[in-house]
């Protein structure tokens, strides 16, 4: 068989999309769109390496920071979103063992997170809008900079991704508790009481303790999902106010932008943000390393009731933490730094390191178990939680946030190795033990490069993060550029480290692409052959 | 007194003790794993999970150095403390800077301090979220904080060491903040009976 054959068709033809479900259709759409665009982040993170070094022909400083700004976006919004919500829409009734609510509801998901990230990434591609993910007040709404066009179609596809994520929360949670037809009367309001947690904290001051009504993970998803919508709603909310000043500009009217106070709009957009950023992320996480560690071992989770509750804490933890990005903020209130943004934040190293050590000893309890693609993700994803979150704790400390704040240690040590070593890994883990679920069994084309896609992630991701923040300890700022070569030294190093994440992610894309055929990835968008709710089809 | 380049030394070689180790455990980890586990004498084979007792233990070692760590900083990093405090001392000295359209404006065109002062910076913004930053010649920075508009954005600092050094902004507020560079703004000069 030639190359070009294999290439179109998979190496052993053995991916048939007319056998998938329309469930199956629908998890796999999701990820082909997330992966599109963690290409798309990757390429601009690059394009930002190589120009840390030295600045590109080509390209002006404003369209670098207009890569920066849209940068975090497509990684968040249109990968790992992606990513994650069809994983979610698939797992939530694999495990609850009934049909999802609304198939039709999650494609429409995946095309709002698509379209919408495409328009605010071409928005912000074609007009150089650039007042970064922060959005301090009131850059957003500083038209002598940024282009109003520009900003208010970036700020409609934003909206987009936001409508999208808040169909994906109310189809979870409809389905956690909703009656499929034919079917006995379902519980609703006890089984999003155990998803939620409310039937674990009554059990606390129960003699006869209720049984939990839904599994482990699907409760994390159900909590991770409150943090999903409240930020949605954050973000809309956000969106509209800016839209105003963008619509008044547009009419002629220049609005008092002093109307809006900068530090009470600060508070707000960390408390939404940190909502993702230690709120679903973590809980999401945690959750996807517990049922990872259920299914490679085949075993109960370790400590199963303090994991539940510990998922509580997480959620209850993520409303009250965000102080610690105001940490240099001389009006912030001493005290809500010193709670929220130390004590809180250290919170996170307890329930981390819980999710950490639980997830490790149920691996342990089934000793000897293979070294298969998705223990080893695991393990990587649980090392990059390991090293990002000590970090991030250290930055949230009064004495050290005082030489750490706005420079490349946070968003190498920290933000880089959580995203791309321990967040990422983890989704990797998922993808390469679902592949054979949600593809009726096609094999990968070869395990070598997916070993060589192991170790070119982790090494790329930790090295990157690793020289980003020896750049940072030495005084590079982020969100900044130096035209004397300042540090170019780390960032040559950077570069180097993030060309083998790209490398490693070639080598993964081809991989999936030689074992579908580039005909069966197309027909992943076509509609399922097969009318059925079920996840997969019945001799699977 | 101990300066942020001290510091910042100390963060680099607890957190690189740090990755070594946890590198280190993951790897031994995932070799074990593959392992037969040791068999226990009576338990026919029965491979044997994590002690509860081991997990406790690890919790309460999470929550000691949670706590500890910023209880150890407060008191041993100088600036943590004083910054805490720093609306009831007063300064020796103080100066009012402005901000608005991405430049600095400051009092004088250098500012001269004494070793062992205390300085007030007191920086206003007119229009932008912009940063204020210290930084070495080597560009390593010394402190820094956010400037709001309409709030007071105050930072007061200990000089021991003589230097010259530049101010910068540390926020971005649009592609030419990166250019909002003061170089060697700042100057510190001390006797030889206050370096030693």
């Amino acid at each position: 068989m030639s190359f070009i054959h294999r290439l179109i068709h998979g190496h052993e033809k053995s991916f048939k999309p007319d056998t998938l479900t329309p469930m199956q259709k629908m998890i796999l759409r999701f990820v082909v769109v997330g992966l599109v665009f963690y290409a798309f982040a990757l390429i601009e993170g690059m394009i930002m390496r190589i120009f840390e070094v030295k600045p590109l022909p080509g390209i002006e400083p404003k369209q670098f920071f207009a890569i920066m700004t849209a940068h975090p976006l497509v990684g968040i919004f249109g990968s790992t979103y992606s990513i994650v919500f069809g994983a979610f829409l698939f797992l939530v009734p694999f495990l609850l063992k009934k049909p999802l609510w609304s198939i039709k509801l999650a494609n429409w998901t995946c095309a709002l997170l698509g379209v919408g990230t495409f328009t605010f990434w071409f928005a912000g591609f074609l007009s150089e809008y650039a007042p970064l993910y922060t959005l301090y007040w009131p850059l957003p709404a500083d038209f002598s900079q940024f282009s109003l066009w520009g900003g208010i179609f970036f700020i409609v596809g934003i909206a987009l991704v936001m409508v999208g994520t808040l169909f994906f929360v109310v189809n979870v949670l409809k389905t956690i508790a909703y009656t499929p037809p034919g079917w006995q009367k379902q519980p609703a309001g006890a089984l999003l009481g155990s998803a939620l947690g409310w039937s674990g904290i009554r059990n606390l001051f129960r003699r006869k303790k209720e049984e939990h009504l839904v599994p482990l993970p699907v409760a994390a998803i159900a909590r991770g999902t409150v943090d999903t919508a409240l930020n949605s709603g954050v973000i809309l909310f956000t969106g509209v106010l800016i839209l105003v000043y963008m619509v008044a500009a547009l009419f002629g009217v220049d609005l008092r932008r002093s109307a809006i106070d900068a530090l009470l709009y600060k508070n707000w957009f960390w408390w939404g943000l940190d909502l993702i950023a230690d709120g679903l992320v973590l809980i999401f996480v945690a959750g996807t390393w517990y049922l990872l560690a259920m299914l490679i071992t085949g075993k109960k989770l370790f400590m199963e009731n303090i994991a539940r509750a510990a998922l509580l804490v997480e959620l209850v933890v993520s409303w009250t933490v965000w102080s610690h990005h105001l940490m240099s903020d001389q009006a912030q209130p001493g005290l809500l730094k010193l709670f929220s943004g130390e004590m809180v934040t250290a919170f996170e190293l307890i329930t981390q390191g819980l999710a950490f050590f639980i997830t490790l000893a149920t691996l342990w309890s089934a000793r000897p178990l293979k070294m298969t693609l998705p223990l080893k993700f695991l393990l990587g994803g649980l090392l990059g939680f390991a090293l990002a979150v000590p970090a991030g704790i250290m930055q949230a400390d009064l004495g050290l946030n005082r030489i750490l704040h706005n420079t490349q240690w946070v968003v190498g040590p920290h933000v880089h190795v959580a995203v791309l070593v321990g967040l990422t890994m983890t989704l990797y883990a998922a993808i390469y033990l679902l592949f054979p679920i949600v593809t009726n069994g096609v094999k990968l084309f070869s395990a070598k490069l997916a070993g060589f896609h192991f170790w070119a992630h982790l090494l790329g991701g930790i090295g990157m993060g690793a020289f980003m923040g020896m750049a940072g300890l030495h005084g590079m700022l982020r969100r900044s550029l130096y035209l004397e070569g300042e540090f170019s030294v780390y960032m040559i190093l950077a570069a180097l480290a993030g060309s083998l994440l790209l490398l490693a992610f070639l080598a993964f894309f081809f991989n999936i692409v030689m074992s579908l055929g580039l005909k069966g990835v197309l027909e992943i968008f076509t509609p399922a052959k097969l009318d059925t709710k079920d996840p997969v089809p019945p001799q699977h | 007194m101990v300066d942020s380049s001290m510091v910042l030394w100390g963060q680099t070689i607890i957190y690189t003790v740090y990755v070594l180790a946890i590198m280190a455990l993951m790897a031994w980890f995932a070799f074990r794993v593959t392992r037969e586990a040791p068999k226990a004498p009576g338990e026919g084979g029965e491979n044997r999970g994590v002690k509860p007792a081991l997990f406790y233990s690890f919790v309460g070692l999470l929550i000691v150095i949670g706590i500890s760590l910023h209880i150890v900083t407060y008191e041993t990093i100088p600036w943590a403390a004083m910054d805490f405090k720093r609306a009831s001392i007063a300064p020796d000295k103080t100066f009012d800077i402005h901000v608005a359209g991405h430049r600095f404006q400051l009092p004088d065109e250098k500012l001269r301090i004494r070793c062992g002062e205390k300085v007030l910076f007191n920086v206003t913004s007119g229009d932008l979220t912009y940063g204020f930053g210290l930084f070495r010649p080597d560009h390593s920075l010394v402190f820094q904080m956010q400037v709001l508009p309409g709030h007071r954005n105050d930072i007061l600092w200990r000089f021991d060491k003589p230097g010259l050094y530049s101010i910068r902004s540390t926020e971005y507020s649009g592609p030419v903040g990166a250019l909002m560079i003061v170089p060697d703004a700042v100057e510190v000069t001390c006797s030889e009976a206050e370096e030693k």
